[in-house]
């Protein structure tokens, strides 16, 4: 007779201290972060240089002295190098309209929570306003009127996410602001500044982390989305978004030049989101 | 109850102007909005003809209300690229991005519910492992990657389908699926959701007790109740999917509005540009009204926890 009968709990137990199905997806963003740093130390050959002869050149094909291990795309360029290449962009891209959008957005939302009144409503409303326009579509407008480059693409994705984070941090605030403690700071003097730097920001930086893990996979793909469209980062620079819209036009003879920038890109954004995912269930035991 | 009512529609109102006025001061961002009009070969003295004739050279008010009074009149303007009114060019590519959008929510309905319904009656069992596996990957999807793949298998390689343009009804299957693939994941996940919640319901319990078998307690009595918030997020989703469609038609060649927007940022076509980022706008905004005043209509309780 075994024991096993018993009914399933209605909440599931503590997570075990090593979540296994995680660690690949880890290891994996690991590979891909240090390929990024370490790009001119991997790739076989740099990433810019044409070579017309060997133009479409399947993977594993070897010309003159060079091994397209991956395959070389229509100007000859070697795709295994660009590939590498494209992960610094990719990540670089995301990193930094991350910690911009994040920054601008938390900073407001505090604000907006801190000061009440009129701070309050012209951000909050601020904030309803640009979350209700389709962000790729936000981003897609003021490319066009700023013109596509690196610098712009990150600007772009800071200036449509920040509401993102305000929102969140403007919640949290309201609902830490009023705790015993921030009130005993301020009575004893504290400045605006020191309470919501020392006692505030502490204890909404969970959640803002949360926000920014979730948005992280997102940033990547926005930002492979506008380079697709021609919006993004500009050639010759490798951008696995840039590759993609190259690789559509040879999908009949080269279908290598699509198929490995987007499999990074597939491979980078699935290993974020189950960090993301796994970040939230521990900082935030409300989800699920 | 009319107070909510009126308080959200005023809400989504103030939104819109909002909207337009961010789109206003953005096109004047780089100092000079003529030089997004004209085409990239104008001449000086053309780029100054058309300062005064589009009323750029008056008061930056002056120009704001113009503006704003010729769009809440639905004026759109022209493309002076083109040379004719945007409501035309709009026109003729609205039905082509309806139908797109329209077979990608039959495709992550379809897909999304049922998979969601089952992954959360299954919880913990290895096959909702195996569907979560599935929706983390649909969501992790780079959409043009998996429209290109599927021009690669189902286009080239099996030539089952067309790869590209609008001629036949077929030509339609792959962009809906490209385009559904991530909203499939977020109903998947919304009605995984729903139905969890659900489940720990005394209701439940009781169906339970009564001998009711799982089946019957889940379709005839726990889906109801769960479709509100998954109606929410349908209502959200269409207005993703219209903003999704302008990476999708790029891939497919299919000739709606989002192909017509990247072929305006090409051409510099700024007012075309704009008046589609409006109408996208402007459909988020009304769906979401749509989707808060449905969802009040159907539980009382939001309106009364809505603050004053």
């Amino acid at each position: 007779m075994s024991a096993a009968a018993s009914p399933p709990r209605p909440n599931p137990v503590r997570h075990s201290s090593i979540p296994w199905a995680v660690v690949p997806f880890g290891l994996i963003l690991l590979a891909l972060v240090l390929m990024a740093v370490f790009a001119p130390l991997i790739a076989p050959v740099d990433p810019s240089t044409q070579n017309l002869l060997a133009r479409l050149k399947a993977p594993g094909t070897e010309a003159r002295g060079v091994v397209y291990h991956l395959g070389s795309d229509e100007l000859g360029r070697d795709v295994l190098s660009r590939v590498i290449y494209g992960a610094r962009i990719s990540l670089l891209v995301a990193f930094a309209s991350v910690i911009l959008s994040g920054i601008f957005g938390s900073i407001l939302g505090m604000v907006a929570a801190f000061q009440r009144g009129w701070v309050e409503t012209i951000i909050m409303r601020l904030v309803d306003i640009v979350l209700s326009v389709p962000a790729i579509l936000l981003a897609i407008i003021t490319v066009a009127v700023l013109g596509p480059s690196l610098y712009n693409v990150v600007i772009v994705l800071a200036l449509t996410r920040w509401p993102r984070y305000a929102r969140v941090a403007y919640g949290q605030t309201l609902s830490v602001a009023n705790m015993p403690y921030v009130r005993l700071a301020k009575f004893m003097g504290a400045g605006w500044f020191r309470l919501l730097w020392r006692h505030v920001l502490p204890n909404i930086a969970g959640a803002l982390i949360v926000v920014a893990t979730l948005e992280f996979g997102l940033m990547v793909l926005f930002e492979a989305g506008l380079s697709f469209l021609g919006l993004g980062v500009q050639p010759p620079t490798a951008s696995w978004g840039a590759m993609l819209s190259t690789g559509r036009n040879y999908v009949g003879n080269a279908w290598w030049i699509a198929t490995f920038p987007g499999l990074a890109l597939f491979l980078l954004v699935l290993s974020i989101n189950l960090i993301g995912d796994h970040v939230r269930d521990r900082l935030d035991p409300r989800s699920r | 109850m009319s107070a909510f009512f009126l308080k959200r529609i005023f809400q989504a109102l103030i939104a819109v102007i909002g909207v337009m006025t961010l789109i206003f001061f953005l096109q004047r961002l780089t100092g000079d909005p003529v030089l997004l009009l004209v085409p990239q070969n104008a001449t000086r003295a053309d780029i100054e003809a058309m300062r005064v004739t589009l009323g750029f050279d008056r008061p930056l008010a002056v120009q704001y209300f113009d503006y704003m009074a010729g769009l809440l009149t639905f004026d759109l303007g022209r493309s002076y690229i083109q040379n004719i009114p945007v409501w035309t060019l709009i026109a003729s590519r609205l039905p082509y991005t309806l139908m797109l959008a329209g077979g990608a929510l039959v495709v992550a309905f379809g897909i999304g519910i049922p998979l969601g319904v089952l992954m959360a009656v299954r919880r913990g069992k290895p096959e909702s492992k195996v569907m979560m596996g599935f929706v983390l990957a649909g969501q992790s999807m780079p959409t043009f990657w998996s429209a290109i793949l599927m021009i690669m298998v189902f286009a080239v390689w099996l030539g089952w389908l067309p790869p590209s343009g609008a001629r036949s009804a077929s030509s339609l299957i792959m962009p809906s699926i490209a385009l559904g693939l991530l909203s499939m994941a977020t109903f998947a996940r919304v009605a995984r959701t729903a139905v969890l919640d659900e489940l720990e319901k005394d209701y439940v319990r009781t169906g339970h007790a009564k001998g009711l078998p799982m089946n019957r307690i889940v379709t005839r009595h726990l889906l109801r109740n769960a479709a509100i918030p998954v109606v929410t997020v349908a209502a959200l989703e269409i207005a993703n999917l219209l903003a999704g469609a302008v990476i999708v038609e790029t891939v497919f060649a299919w000739p709606g509005l989002g192909q017509l927007t990247v072929q305006a940022i090409n051409a510099r076509d700024f007012m075309v540009v704009q008046a589609v980022v409006l109408l996208g706008a402007v459909t988020a905004i009304s769906l979401n009204l749509i989707a808060d005043l449905l969802y009040s209509l159907i539980d009382p309780r939001i309106r009364m926890e809505a603050n004053p």
